[in-house]
Parts: C-alpha cells; sequence; structure tokens
C-alpha cells in the first residue's frame, strides 16, 4: 500500500475505502474511451482528502465509483471490507442511502420540494417516520445556518444556500462517508470557503471521511491528503505540499520510480 | 454556521450500516410516496386534470349507460311482471308466416267460449279468460273519452291477477246474465269523473249504459308505452248481445287468454291447448291452426334479453373509453419519466431502491386513474338522474356498477402504469443524473 511517510493514517484499522486497479471505459463513437486507467488508492476512516487533477481527467468518474453510483469496468471497490460487485442492487441502495452522502457541484436539489423536504427526501427511504425526517431535517438546516429557510424552494435560495441545503441532505442519515465533487465550483470565494469549513468542521469534529474534488489549492491546501489525477491515472498521492499543489512532480508513484 | 455540525451518531455499528442488511421492505414507504404522488400530480394540475380526462369519459359513459340499461331492464320486468306471469295468450286467426299473426278487423273469429272452457278444464290451466277487445267511445254525461274495451269473463281478473282496489269484479252469475256492469282503469276513471268516486256512475258504450262497479289499481305502462290503466272491462255475454250485435259473431271470441300454473308447464300445456283446439276444431292433419299461441312469458324474455345486449353494448363502449383513458394514462406517465429522469437520477442517489422508484410512478399512474374514476362516477351519476327527467323511465345506478368501475380504474392505472414505472426504475442512477 502506498502510504506517504509523513502521512499518519487518523485512525488505526481497516481501511474504509479501497480500490484496486480500477478501470473505466466508456464507449463512444471512436470506439471505447478510457477514464479511468488503472486507479489504486486506500482511505482510511477519518480522512479529509483533496481529489485535484485538469478538467477531463477522470475525478468525477472516480467519485461516482466511490460513491456506488456508477461500477468499474476492471478492478475491484471495497467498502468497509465488502466487494461492492458483489452486492445485490438493494444493498447498493442501501449504502447509498445509510453510509455515503454526496454533494453534488450542481446541488442537484429536487425544485419541487422546500429546503426542508429535501433534506427529509434520504430519510424518507431509511423508513424514518415523518415526524422524526421532519425534526431532523430542521435540525440540520439549523446546523448549516438556514434555520429561517427551511419552507423554501430551491429557487428561492442563492447558490450557496443551496449548497448548504444539499449538504444537510448529504448529512441526514449521518453517512460515515462525505463525497463532495467540485462543491465550491459553482459558488463564489467567500462561500466556497464557508462550504469548506463546514466540511472541516465535519472530518475534525464528527471524524467524517470527507473525499472533495476541488482546483482551488487553497482548498486542497487545508486538507490532510493530495491525490492528483491525470489522464486517469494517480500521479501523485501525498501530503498538501506546496508542490504538490502547484501540479509539479511531488511524490510520484506507480509507473513512475522515485 | 458556527454551531457543532456534527450530528450525534445514533445508528448501530458501522460495519451494519455499510452492508445495510436490515433494509426497511417497500411497506413503509407506501405513505411517503403516497404524499409525494399527490405533490407531483397537484404540481401540475392542468396536465393531470387532461390526462385524467379520459378515465372521467369513460367512467361517465360506463355508469351512465348502465344506469340507463338497469332502467330499461327493470322498465321491462315490470312491464313483463305487469302482464301476469306464465300467461298465454290464443288468437283466432292462423299464424303468419312473418311470425306475427292475422286478426284483422272482420276476419272471422275462430275461437269460441266453448273452446274457453275445454282450455280451463285442461291440467295445470290456472285460468281461461275468452277474450274481445276494441276502442270505443265512452260517454259519462258530458264528458266522453276513447279507451280501449276489454269484454270478457271473471277469469280475465285472475288471469291478469288484476283486482278492483274499489268496488268488485263482476261474477259468473252476472257475466252469464249479461249484467249492464263494467270495471274501469285508473285513467278511464280520470278522464271521465275526475277526482269523484266512480263506483256506481253510467257510462254508455256505443250507446248502451253500464254500471260501474270496480275501480282497478294503477298497472302504468305496458312494452311499448301502451297505458294500460286505459281500459273499461264489461262482461262477455252482455257485449256480445248488446255492443257487438250479436248475430254470426255470437259465442265467437278473438281471443282467450290463458294462465298457466307454473313456467314448467308452459310449453306442455301450450301442445295440449293446440292438440285440443285441432280436434275441437276438426282439423284434420294436412290442416294448418286456425289459430296461433302466443307464450308472453317467452316475449318478454326475448325482449329482456335484447335489452340487456343494448346495455353491454353501451358499456363495452363505455369500456373502450376506459381503455383509451388508460393509454392516455401510459402515454402521459412515460412522458413524465422522460422529463423527470434526473429526479429519479437523485432519487437513486440518495438511497432509492428500485422498488421505491416503480412505487412512486405506479402510484401516480393509480391517482390518476382513481381520482378519474371517481370524477367519472360523479359525473356519470349526475347525468344519470339528468337522464331520468327526461326518459319515460327512472334510470337505476347499481353500486356494482360503481364498484366496478373502481376496480376496473385501478386495473388500468396498474397495468397501463406498469410499464412506464418499470422504465423509470431501470435507469441506471448515473445515467439518470447525468440527462
Ligand atoms: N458518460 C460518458 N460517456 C462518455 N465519456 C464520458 C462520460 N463521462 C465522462 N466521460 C469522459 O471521461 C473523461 C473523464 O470525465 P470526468 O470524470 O467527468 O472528468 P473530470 O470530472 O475530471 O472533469 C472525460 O474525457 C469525459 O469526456
Ligand atoms: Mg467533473
Amino acid at each position: 500500500m502506498p502510504v506517504p511517510p509523513e502521512d499518519r493514517p487518523p485512525e488505526d484499522g481497516p481501511p474504509l475505502l479501497a480500490l484496486e486497479g480500477i478501470v473505466k471505459d466508456y464507449a463512444s463513437e471512436a470506439g471505447s474511451f478510457r477514464a479511468l486507467d488503472g486507479v489504486s488508492m486506500t482511505v482510511r476512516p477519518g480522512e479529509l482528502l483533496a481529489i485535484m487533477g485538469p478538467s477531463g481527467s477522470g475525478k468525477s468518474t472516480l467519485m461516482n465509483i466511490i460513491g456506488a453510483l456508477d461500477t468499474p469496468t476492471a478492478g475491484r471497490f471495497l467498502f468497509d471490507g465488502e466487494d461492492t460487485s458483489t452486492m445485490s442492487e438493494a444493498a447498493l441502495a442501501a449504502l447509498r442511502n445509510r453510509a455515503i452522502g454526496f454533494v453534488f457541484q450542481q446541488f442537484n436539489l429536487l425544485p419541487r420540494l422546500s429546503a426542508r423536504d429535501n433534506v427529509a427526501l434520504p430519510l424518507v427511504y431509511a423508513g424514518l417516520s415523518r415526524r422524526e425526517r421532519l425534526a431532523r431535517a430542521d435540525t440540520l438546516l439549523a446546523r448549516v445556518g438556514l434555520a429561517d429557510k427551511t419552507g423554501a424552494r430551491p429557487s428561492q435560495l442563492s447558490g450557496g444556500q443551496q449548497q448548504r441545503v444539499a449538504i444537510a441532505r448529504a448529512l441526514a442519515v449521518d453517512p460515515r462517508l462525505l463525497l463532495a465533487d467540485e462543491p465550491t465550483g459553482a459558488l463564489d470565494t467567500r462561500t466556497g470557503a464557508e462550504i469548506l469549513a463546514l466540511f472541516k468542521a465535519l472530518n475534525r469534529e464528527a471524524r467524517v471521511t470527507v473525499i472533495l474534488v476541488t482546483h482551488d489549492p487553497g482548498v486542497a491546501a487545508a486538507t490532510d491528503r493530495v491525490v492528483r489525477i491525470q489522464d486517469g491515472r494517480v500521479t501523485f498521492d501525498g501530503p498538501p505540499t506546496p508542490e504538490a499543489l502547484a501540479g509539479g512532480v511531488g511524490h510520484l508513484y506507480e509507473g513512475a520510480a522515485p | 454556521m458556527n454551531a457543532p455540525l456534527a450530528p450525534p451518531r445514533t445508528r448501530p455499528g458501522p460495519r451494519a450500516t455499510a452492508t445495510a442488511r436490515a433494509t426497511p421492505g417497500i411497506a413503509p414507504l407506501l405513505g411517503p410516496m403516497l404524499a409525494e404522488a399527490v405533490a407531483a400530480l397537484s404540481a401540475n394540475r392542468l396536465r393531470s386534470g387532461l390526462t385524467m380526462l379520459g378515465m372521467v369519459i369513460g367512467v361517465a359513459a360506463v355508469i351512465l349507460m348502465l344506469a340507463i340499461g338497469n332502467g330499461v331492464q327493470g322498465q321491462v320486468e315490470r312491464s313483463i311482471s305487469a302482464l301476469g306471469s306464465n300467461l298465454l295468450i290464443v288468437n283466432s286467426g292462423a299464424a303468419r308466416s312473418g311470425g306475427g299473426f292475422s286478426q284483422g278487423a272482420g276476419s272471422r273469429p275462430t275461437l269460441t267460449l266453448d273452446d274457453a272452457e275445454a282450455i280451463a278444464r285442461l291440467p295445470d290451466v290456472l285460468a281461461a279468460a275468452p277474450t274481445s277487445s276494441f276502442a270505443a267511445q265512452v260517454v259519462a254525461g258530458p264528458t266522453n273519452w276513447l279507451t280501449q274495451v276489454t269484454t270478457t269473463t271473471p277469469a280475465w281478473f285472475i288471469v291478469q291477477s288484476w283486482f278492483p282496489e274499489e268496488g268488485r269484479a263482476f261474477s259468473a252469475m252476472e257475466e252469464r246474465q249479461a249484467a249492464r256492469v263494467a270495471v274501469i282503469g285508473q285513467t278511464t276513471a280520470r278522464e271521465l269523473f275526475g277526482a269523484s268516486d266512480p263506483i256506481g256512475e253510467q257510462i254508455r258504450v256505443r250507446g248502451v249504459s253500464f254500471t260501474v262497479i270496480g275501480l282497478l289499481p294503477e298497472r302504468g305502462q305496458g312494452i311499448g308505452g301502451v297505458d294500460r290503466d286505459d281500459v273499461v272491462v264489461l262482461p262477455l255475454t252482455a257485449s256480445l248481445r248488446l255492443v257487438q250485435g250479436g248475430g254470426a259473431f255470437r259465442r265467437f271470441v278473438r281471443s282467450i287468454s290463458v294462465a298457466v300454473t307454473t313456467p314448467e308447464a308452459m310449453a306442455p300445456t301450450e301442445a295440449a291447448i293446440t292438440d285440443l283446439l285441432r280436434r275441437r276444431h276438426g282439423l284434420s292433419p294436412r290442416d294448418e291452426n286456425d289459430f296461433s299461441i302466443t307464450n308472453l312469458t317467452a316475449v318478454g324474455q326475448t325482449f329482456q334479453e335484447t335489452t340487456g345486449a343494448i346495455s353491454l353494448l353501451l358499456g363495452a363502449i363505455g369500456g373502450i373509453s376506459l381503455v383509451v383513458g388508460g393509454i392516455g394514462i401510459m402515454n402521459i406517465m412515460l412522458v413524465s419519466v422522460t422529463e423527470r429522469t434526473r429526479e429519479i437520477g437523485i432519487r437513486m442517489a440518495l438511497g432509492a431502491p428500485r422498488a421505491a422508484v416503480r412505487l412512486q410512478f405506479l402510484l401516480e399512474a393509480l391517482m390518476l386513474s382513481i381520482v378519474g374514476c371517481a370524477a367519472g362516477v360523479l359525473i356519470g351519476t349526475g347525468l344519470a338522474v339528468l337522464a331520468s327527467r327526461f326518459l319515460p323511465f327512472p334510470t337505476i345506478i347499481s353500486p356494482a356498477s360503481v364498484v366496478a368501475a373502481f376496480a376496473i380504474s385501478a386495473a388500468i392505472g396498474i397495468f397501463f402504469g406498469w410499464y412506464p414505472a418499470t422504465r423509470a426504475a431501470r435507469l441506471s442512477p448515473i445515467e439518470a443524473l447525468r440527462s
């Protein structure tokens, strides 16, 4: 396992995530396109990890596989030691519902529902009663600073507010893993910083494992670990040193000998 | 934003949640998904309304058609039971090839009063009433009224199972003695005497006076809308002598009404009467019958079957519009699934199992068909009530047709909702999200 020397695992014990030679091919008119080409990495419980890389390098593809939204063409993805390729559809749905919170760049709120109902939606599928769902939604909206917006529709909220609703929704089922694909990409700098502070606090105070995709070196600098991806391959995996953040060759592995 | 962010960990151990074997079944999702369906459909009221229109029209048509069909059938049943059950009518003259019988004015009657007496003595015959009928102007004081005059024996009241509600019927003695007495129907009484009591009053038929001794209870319309209460019943002998002038027609009658004891005895009795009359009229085996026998119960049954078939046809037309309505629902649901692919992707990303997605869209289709059905039942009932005012009989809405409408609508909702719902549930989460 390529664990960078200075990157002490935040928690001991087995890894939360293990990716072993993940390959993802997309069929296109000009034959098949390899979006991920043998990605291997492990993530321990409690890590705060940034994935960086140029546009089109395969970051979202990787996040979708980690979020159990998509399946790899080849390779194995183990969640908490269990091979997801052997899990049933129902078990995968339950995994998405109970263990993983996903924050999308485009928020992906349901426009017809109020902020409260959007946050409560995962709890519907978790089988909570209406009273429990709404109480929990209100609590979470208060925690992201939207106590006075519970009844608002997404269209009545600013981008930052919508993203905070989306984060509250991702936290609704109290997930062990929070995934955020360019969560601040659609937001201004100040709002982005607020959102980032939220992730950081979650990671530090609740020991939620957080993986976020970002282009912002400032954001990545605040994390424990940076994984750089280029053309579907991991080109760097290590602590957020200045070289790593600049995109230079910091700590290379896989194919490149040190 | 400064409040502690960490929600308290209330879940069991992490391993249990990661593998999530304790998935809640689909049952607890029923309530929330029903609420979702209501919200989704009311968010797009115009489209939901237009989608339901097919169901509304179909159900309203079925309810209305069945109400009218039931009404017709009820009317026919009343007419038939009013005819008297187990009734055979023997008519003078040969049966025509067309199926009717020749009974033209002037044709000589072939049946006699003695024939009637002989028939009455047959086993299984309850009563046999020789009858001649003609239209005549009836006069009471300054008033006169064109009515149907029936001349017969007291057996007629038994055959018709129709007895005076006021006064009395004439007796066999009065009939033999050609007493000038009359029993009249409600319409005749109303037209001639208005609200006053007709019993004891005098009426004149073709210049001969009769005393009204009985008033028949109301019987309503017969087949073809005949008013059967527009009648004057006279003793046969009196009218043979006095009204028809006697002569060659003495003791001859146009027809004999025969009441048979049981429905099973109808056919054997019909055969027995045929044998009896052929013998009495001295017909050789080569000769055709000089009379014909009509089984009114059979006629009524045929009529009933016909109206039953008409109801069925009307119901079928309504049923076709129901199916068309169902296809409309399927069409809109398919559009809805396509439009809401992203929503489906989001729901799946949040952990909706496929079964929950299917349930959601199935419930929407079901809701469209059930609500459409409810509106259709209301409209159909309203139209049926309205139709009662314009039709000569009351429409009948049977609870069974309402229950059936709901059951069929639910089946249509599920049947036509299944394919779109399955299409939605089959989407891959990531592809749905990307749309
Ligand atoms: N559904 C798809 N079908 C075909 N090609 C795809 C699909 N999704 C992504 N790709 C391609 O895969 C590559 C990686 O995409 P993505 O993971 O979205 O990159 P990133 O998020 O790093 O910008 C890109 O070249 C993109 O065009
Ligand atoms: Mg991306």
